[in-house]
């Protein structure tokens, strides 16, 4: 399983991708994983406010409905349209397809992430 | 409470099964190698093997076997030939379903039903509450394995290390004692894929020997798969599920299965209440349709009309093969023609989709 250097991540396995002050989200490969083959997702509308653990959006693969949340507070400025037409690229690619990208209002939040060492850990006792 | 395990455990653990609680048992969803998607393509182009060892079995023996059978089911055996399969509802004298089931048919004294995991107690009990007297019944449950091969290779791999000719075995028909691998099983040309295949009964000590036997055959073209491709294949196919389509309130008339219900049998559990139903016209039934909005639709969803519920999906999901997101509906009978625009109410929000005829998997050849 892969989890990228100099990411954020949540505990309900999203990723957050700084640049300046802005968010970039995703799932991770833990998350697609456990999902399974991904066949849609519902996407947030932009100019839309969100806080840190809101629900942004939805994640649908064969066998579940799962809910993606924001792991930071901010507005929505851009979404990945693709995903509408090919939601499996989440499954081949999940930390290069962000789902929606925030300009962050309170970017301090990102301290309550953990980094990909802490995120690692976490997966493996998820796992036992 | 721990999981029941079919004597196919060690088998998922070695193919990497992702094991799920289903029903109280230990089953794979899918396989990691693969997964749902992958599985449900190798089961339409070439074939795979299911273990659904955790259906129930049950035994019926006696002069009034058959007289026995009759009454329990909707369907009519009195034509069924030995070694003949029939399918039928088990209905309630209400109309609802108990449950839906195979009947295999040995000879008239000599009846053998397989009949859903989930409802194998419930089922015994109703059918002992109805037993005649010269009848005996048994749950022979936990003396079958069973496996299922499906696919359009399903024939050819099977073949090759089968000592039956399995031309001779038609579709819904059956062969008890054939040497598969040298192993004993009963053989029925069945399925619930909509895929030609076949289901194989043996022993328990006897069905890891046998999947491995069977792959081996197979020589990498018929893979293992899980539960979820199961559920895919047989909602691609439009076959109904207990709990779904069928259930305690839902009718096999309503479920639109009115080819299994034959109320010119002299008698049957259920039969006036059908017939009545039969006569007006159930008041609601099951349709097919087809998202025109973006959305899935999953089962439980609420169906609406100018914004009023009108019914709830039944089945619903994506159909890998047809590439479409397709649902099955319980809704009222007038909204019950093709090419009905409707509402399914998805996340609060209402989503267009449209009723329609055909949408469904149907093989070619």
């Amino acid at each position: 399983m892969e989890i990228k250097e100099n990411y954020y991540y949540s505990e309900d396995h999203e990723w957050v991708r700084v640049e300046g002050d802005l968010a970039y989200i995703g799932i991770t490969d833990y998350a697609q994983h456990h999902l399974g083959d991904i066949v849609f997702v519902e996407l947030p509308e932009i100019d839309s406010e969100f806080a840190a653990g809101d629900t942004i959006g939805v994640i649908e693969s064969v066998k579940a409905v799962a809910d993606m949340h924001t792991p930071v507070s901010g507005t929505i400025t851009g979404v990945n349209e693709a995903l509408e037409d090919e939601p499996e690229t989440l499954n081949k690619d999940p930390y290069g397809q962000h789902i929606a990208v925030l300009k962050m209002s309170n970017p301090d939040e990102l301290n309550n992430l953990m980094n990909a060492e802490q995120y690692a850990e976490f997966c493996e006792k998820a796992e036992e | 409470m721990s999981l029941k395990r079919t004597p196919l455990y060690p088998m998922h653990q070695k193919h990497g099964g992702n094991m799920i609680d289903f029903g109280g048992w230990e089953l794979p969803v899918e396989y990691k190698a693969t997964g749902i998607i992958a599985e449900h393509h190798q089961v339409r182009q070439k074939a795979g093997l299911f273990d659904v060892s955790h259906m129930g079995e049950v035994d019926i023996r006696g002069e009034k076997a058959e007289e026995f059978v009759q009454e329990l089911i909707t369907n009519d055996i009195s034509a069924l030939k030995e070694n003949q399969v029939c399918y039928s509802p088990m209905c309630y004298p209400d109309g609802g379903c108990v449950d839906d089931l195979l009947i295999y048919k040995y000879d008239r004294n000599h009846y053998f039903l397989v009949i859903n995991a989930a409802n194998t107690d419930k089922d015994f009990a109703w059918m002992q509450e109805h037993k005649l007297p010269g009848v005996t019944l048994e749950n022979v449950s936990e003396t079958y394995a069973e496996l299922a091969l499906q696919g359009p290779l399903a024939e050819e791999v099977l073949q090759s290390i089968c000592d039956t000719d399995l031309k001779e075995i038609n579709y819904y028909w059956f062969r008890p004692a054939v040497k598969v691998a040298g192993i004993e099983c009963i053989v029925s040309r069945t399925g619930y894929t909509g895929e030609d295949g076949f289901e194989l009964y043996t022993s328990p000590d006897k069905a890891c020997e046998l999947w491995e036997a069977i792959l081996e055959a197979g020589k990498g073209e018929v893979l293992p798969i899980g539960l979820g491709a199961r559920d895919t294949l047989r909602f691609e196919a439009k076959m109904p599920l207990y709990g779904h389509e069928l259930s305690r309130e839902i009718t096999p008339l309503e479920a639109r299965l009115d080819r299994f219900v034959k109320l010119d049998k002299p008698s049957f559990i259920g039969k006036e209440a059908l017939a009545k139903q039969k006569e007006k016209g159930p008041d609601r039934l099951l349709v097919e349709l087809e998202m025109t909005g973006r959305g899935i639709p999953r089962a439980g969803y609420e169906i609406q009309k100018n914004g009023q519920k009108i019914g709830w999906v039944t089945s619903g999901g994506y159909a890998p093969t047809l590439g479409k997101n397709l649902g099955l509906a319980l809704v009222e009978k007038e909204y019950a023609v093709p090419g009905e625009e409707i509402d399914i109410i998805i996340r609060n929000k209402p989503v267009k989709a449209r009723t329609g005829e055909g949408l469904f998997y149907k093989r070619t050849k």
